[in-house]
């Protein structure tokens, strides 16, 4: 890889090093730092720890409350789905509860703690099945996304050259089309395609929708970091044992790649909820009776002043596993950046 | 005190220009409290350079941010005492330290690629620091910017004002930075490093440039580096640190013709020298330096001394002084008869020094 | 000095490796070109250690990835014991790549961070496929123990080692295919000094303990000086001196050799720094490099043929070789501060159409 010319700035800095290392281990001794040396901050001030805050180490307590509330939703949505613990049948409707709830105008419904929606049909089996139909088509997206974008971005960031400027170029163009016409535009393309007996689950189409939408924005972020780990000496010096690229990519620049990467993806899956819920709204979304989350705000969102219970439940679970999903990023991305940074 | 009003002709203190009495510096991590400035004393004239000399973890560069007081507000200790010009330094308020930082002391970093502001013009940076401290205007401050990039050096200096970091050179950065170090006309210079990151024949241009600016602004000088060979001919006086410690303080002169410190003459003999032969074999120094979380007892050096003998590893050497500035901690010190006898002792016994006494995550050996 | 020129290599079938006019430069903005390396050549014989020295934007580095082919350089014949390189297609040069190695400056970018020492050691030997399994832990143990690292600690990652345990590990890994040319490109710039001295006399041991051949890339003169066997020194892409080291210290020929010898800081008081020694001006920009020999703009001694005619290599003394029209005598001292007086130094301060270096 021929290294990036300068306009006559001086990159081979004489003993530069020596005393950024020497900066490096000082700050090694105080417990870490937040230094890639790709990017050697020989800094003014930090003469002292990167961080003091991590003392007496460990996760937060918002991270294990983000874990707890992640495990607690993702095992009632396993348990509803399979159908061992389903509170209740998310299909039945009852007439005496219909619009009733907690907040609600008519009042509360007796014997149903969360009140029911508009169809009577009652709230908690319903936000249960919700719960693992929201996450399945998160999930699946984000992991459609990472799958093709994923690698098409590790290649691209490697690779460079003309390979990179096409699909760069491939990723530019799908990000310029909007995003909710690109998903409703899938979303009607596939539907057709499954045709009448519906080949393609809804589910399996918002997946798809939503995945591809994703590619190309997961396609430039892990093209970013491919391109960073790339340039480092390691790779060089694998070339130099006569590696083939596709050894040194796999082997060596991507277990650099990944741990970014995860902690990127616990933030899609929350985005990709959202999206899903906006799909839902749009009317592409899972149809009923299969409850999400997302089709359940968007079924009775006209009854927003009359059985609020029905939107807010909804909201709220999407509002905190959303941001149980980022609080995980962040502490996941802290935690691989220590990790390498104690170089 | 005002630092405004100190410029011209107020009653001179009649103490040294910067006293330093053992200062101490510790990081809270969540290993520990990490020890990296453990008891430095030094003093300082006017028109004085000393050189501080160690490699990394031994504390010179926390040392010299630590009396500027440009350290972290959070997780840092800081003790001792820190006089210049008779105002103590520790225990004030970061605003009040803000008056003396540029106007009466001021520091050239390592790494003049980050030292600047990349996007800020070169004209704008030095400005900056005059417009803070004199009450000049935007115009007069240019013009003062301009001869100050002359008399670093600089050619055409009008037009590198209006320039930005990235167009010039690494040593006309560093040069730069040294001009934005002068500009309020400061009474003690730090620098850290200032050459380390520039090749050798612009290190001795800077180092050039900053030797006049000193004798014509009368300016006292602290010189930290690794390389002795820069010190050696630019520092009055020299101190040599080891985890977070000086162990040996002399004239420029008397260190290199009768170093005490056993680390001394090592460090000086593991260096390549221009007037060996090739292919000479180098002293190394077994071991690596201590752990500063808990350190060693006794001597911090002991572990990988070739003079070390029991006594070295359970008591810690007092300071000797022995007159006219020098000053060291050993007990079996180089050139002395005890010293000798240490060594010869440890050679014939062929028991080798006790490396693994060192607290390192990996093996024993750097 | 515009070192060009092959007065210094040795007849064609001594050498391991033979590089002759290698040139190298990269595409910058604007269409221009950055000319890092501009007609290089020089050999080495087997046993040998050659030691290229200059300063920034000398192009030594760029000279010693060009002898490896990361990246091919743009022209020039580089061929290591008999065979060309830079004819060689790519699956070829892939096969001849475990022959010749490389060592980095950076102990810490040099090695992946998510793989443990032993793999990162074995690579080599796991590419090629060269043994089974049990044989090629056991190599990498002996290598690991010949370059001072405990085997035991083989399976723990880099950044649980120091800098210079790190640079050990490079050098094994370097070593592990038993090349027979191993480029060491700064391999102490970024150490301590206590360290610098520990690696140096590791690569001597390894060198004479495997019968290695060197050429040993760094800016520093003293510790260049304290390796090679043969010294080149190297400015803005061109070659300006080619010595033993001894003679090449003690009587510089080269302006810009002198200059290097004397801004060196030497750790001794009695030597005070002069400063007619110190070379003034900026190195000009490899985009546009100075006409004829591109060391006139700082050098006192420039004359007009210098802005000329380019200097070619010639044999000045015994295994003396320099690039210069007008080259020292022995003992002859150069007063820096003249430089700039000539007319044609004038280019120095005002390149036009460079961007300033």
């Amino acid at each position: 890889m021929p290294e990036l010319p300068d306009t006559g700035v001086d990159d081979e800095i004489g003993s530069g090093p020596t005393a950024t290392e020497a900066f490096e281990r000082e700050q090694h001794e105080f417990g870490g730092v937040a230094g890639d040396s790709g990017l050697l901050q020989v800094g003014a001030i930090e003469a002292g720890p990167a961080s003091t805050r991590r003392r007496g180490a460990g996760l937060g307590f918002g991270a294990w409350a983000a874990i707890g509330w992640m495990g607690f939703i993702i095992l009632i949505a396993v348990l509803a789905k399979v159908g061992i613990l389903t509170w209740g049948d998310a299909n039945e409707s009852f007439a005496s509860c219909a619009r009733k709830g907690p907040l609600a105008d008519e009042g509360g419904a007796k014997g149903f703690l969360l009140g029911c929606d508009s169809n009577g049909r009652d709230m908690i089996p319903r936000l249960a099945l919700g719960a693992w139909t929201s996450l399945l088509v998160a999930v699946g997206a984000v992991t459609l996304g990472f799958i093709i974008g994923g690698t098409l971005g590790l290649i691209a960031g490697f690779t460079g050259g003309k390979t990179d400027t096409i699909l760069t170029g491939m990723f530019n163009v799908l990000l310029s089309v909007p995003v909710i016409i690109m998903a409703l535009a899938l979303v009607a393309f596939l539907q057709g395609a499954s045709g009448e007996e519906g080949a393609l689950s809804p589910e399996m189409i918002l997946i798809i929708a939503i995945g591809v939408v994703a590619i190309p924005l997961i396609g430039r972020i892990t093209r970013a970091s491919s391109l960073t780990w790339a340039q480092r000496e390691f790779v060089l010096a694998s070339r130099a044992q006569g590696a083939k690229s596709r050894r040194i990519m796999i082997r060596e620049v991507l277990p650099n790649v990944l741990p970014a990467m995860f902690s990127i993806a616990l933030l899609a899956i929350g985005i990709a909820i959202v999206a899903e819920g906006a799909l839902a709204i749009l009317g592409v979304g899972v149809r009923p009776p299969t409850p999400s989350w997302g089709n359940m705000i968007a079924l009775d969102r006209g009854n927003l002043f009359k059985s609020p219970h029905i939107v807010f439940e909804a909201s709220l679970l999407i509002f905190f596993t959303v941001l149980s999903l980022n609080l995980l990023g962040d502490v996941v991305r802290a935690r691989f950046d220590v990790r390498e940074g104690g170089l | 005190m005002s630092p405004s009003e100190d410029r011209f002709g107020d009653a001179p203190y009649d103490g040294p220009m910067l006293e330093v009495t053992d200062i101490k510096t510790y990081f809270e991590t969540d290993r520990g409290l990490v020890r990296s400035v453990d008891g430095v004393s030094l003093t300082l004239e006017r028109g004085k350079t000393i050189g501080i000399v160690g490699e990394s973890g031994s504390g010179k560069t926390v040392l010299s941010r630590s009396i500027m007081g440009l350290l972290p507000k959070r997780g840092v200790v800081r003790e001792g005492s820190v006089k210049f010009e008779g105002q103590e330094f520790i225990g004030i308020k970061p605003k009040e330290m803000r008056a003396f930082w540029g106007a009466q002391m001021s520091m050239i970093f390592q790494d003049p690629m980050t030292s600047l502001n990349p996007v800020m013009k070169v004209g704008n940076q030095i400005t900056e620091s005059i417009r803070e401290h004199l009450d000049v205007s935007k115009s007069y401050a240019m013009e003062l910017a301009e001869n100050l990039l002359e008399s670093v050096r600089i050619p055409e200096p009008r037009k590198r004002l209006k320039e930005y970091p990235h167009q010039l050179s690494g040593g006309m950065r560093q040069r730069v930075c040294i001009a934005v170090a002068l500009a309020c006309g400061p009474k003690l210079l730090f620098a850290d490093e200032p050459t380390t990151a520039l090749d050798v024949t612009v290190q001795a241009q800077v180092l050039d440039l900053m030797a006049a600016q000193q004798r014509e602004r009368f300016m006292a000088m602290v010189l930290v580096t690794h390389d002795l060979g820069v010190v050696a001919g630019r520092a009055d006086d020299i101190a040599v640190m080891y985890a977070g410690r000086i162990v040996e303080k002399a004239p420029t002169a008397t260190l290199f013709a009768n170093m005490k410190m056993p680390y001394t003459e090592a460090l000086l003999s593991s260096i390549p020298k221009l007037a060996h032969d090739s292919h000479t074999r180098l002293a190394t120094i077994p071991g690596r330096p201590p752990d500063l979380v808990h350190p060693p007892k006794g001597c911090k050096f002991a572990p990988r001394c070739t003079y070390v003998q029991d006594k070295c590893l359970e008591e810690e050497p007092p300071l000797t002084d022995l007159g006219g500035g020098h000053q060291y901690r050993c007990w079996f010190p180089v050139g002395t008869p005890g010293g000798a006898a240490a060594l010869e002792k440890n050679r014939t016994s062929a028991s080798p020094a006790p490396a693994a006494a060192v607290t390192s995550p990996v093996g024993g050996q750097a | 000095m515009a070192g060009s020129g092959h007065a210094h290599l040795r007849p064609a079938d001594q050498g391991l490796l033979r590089v002759e006019d290698l040139v190298v430069e990269f595409a910058a903005r604007g269409g221009q070109k950055v000319h890092a390396v501009s007609g290089i050549s020089l050999d080495i014989v087997e046993g040998e250690t050659l030691g290229l020295v200059g300063e920034s934007g000398c192009g030594k580095s760029t000279t010693g990835r060009a002898i490896v082919q990361l990246p091919r350089p743009t022209s020039g014949s580089v061929s290591l014991d008999g065979t060309e390189l830079t004819g060689l297609k790519g699956e070829d040069l892939r096969t001849m790549r475990p022959r010749m190695q490389m060592i980095f400056q950076d102990p810490i970018s040099s090695l992946n961070p998510r793989r443990k020492v032993r793999d990162i050691v074995s690579e080599g030997l796991d590419i090629w496929g060269i043994g089974d399994k049990a044989s090629r832990k056991a190599k990498v143990d002996e290598v690991l123990e010949a370059v001072g690292i405990d085997p035991a600690n083989a399976n723990r990652r880099p950044h649980e080692f120091s800098g210079g345990q790190c640079q050990r590990i490079s050098i094994a890994r370097a070593m592990i295919t038993e090349p027979k040319l191993i480029i060491c490109d700064e391999p102490v710039s970024a150490l301590d000094v206590s360290v610098q001295a520990q690696i140096i006399n590791l690569l001597q041991d390894m060198k004479h303990r495997y019968g290695l051949t060197l050429i040993f890339i760094a800016h520093d003169l003293a510790v260049v000086k304290n390796v090679s066997d043969r010294i080149m020194v190297m400015y803005l892409g061109k070659v300006c001196e080619v010595g033993v080291p001894d003679e090449l210290y003690a009587n510089p020929r080269h302006p810009y050799t002198a200059a290097l010898l004397a801004a060196i800081p030497v750790p001794d008081p009695a030597m005070q720094p002069d400063s007619n020694k110190v070379l003034g001006g900026e190195i000009p920009s490899p985009l546009s490099p100075p006409t004829g020999c591109r060391f006139r703009t700082r050098c006192p001694k420039a004359a007009a043929r210098c802005a000329e005619e380019e200097p070619q290599m010639r044999e000045v003394a015994a295994n003396h070789f320099v690039a210069c029209h007008f080259p020292l005598e022995p003992g002859e001292v150069l007063d820096f501060t003249k430089a700039g007086a000539g007319a044609f130094i004038e280019d120095a301060v005002d390149d036009p159409g460079a961007d300033d270096a």
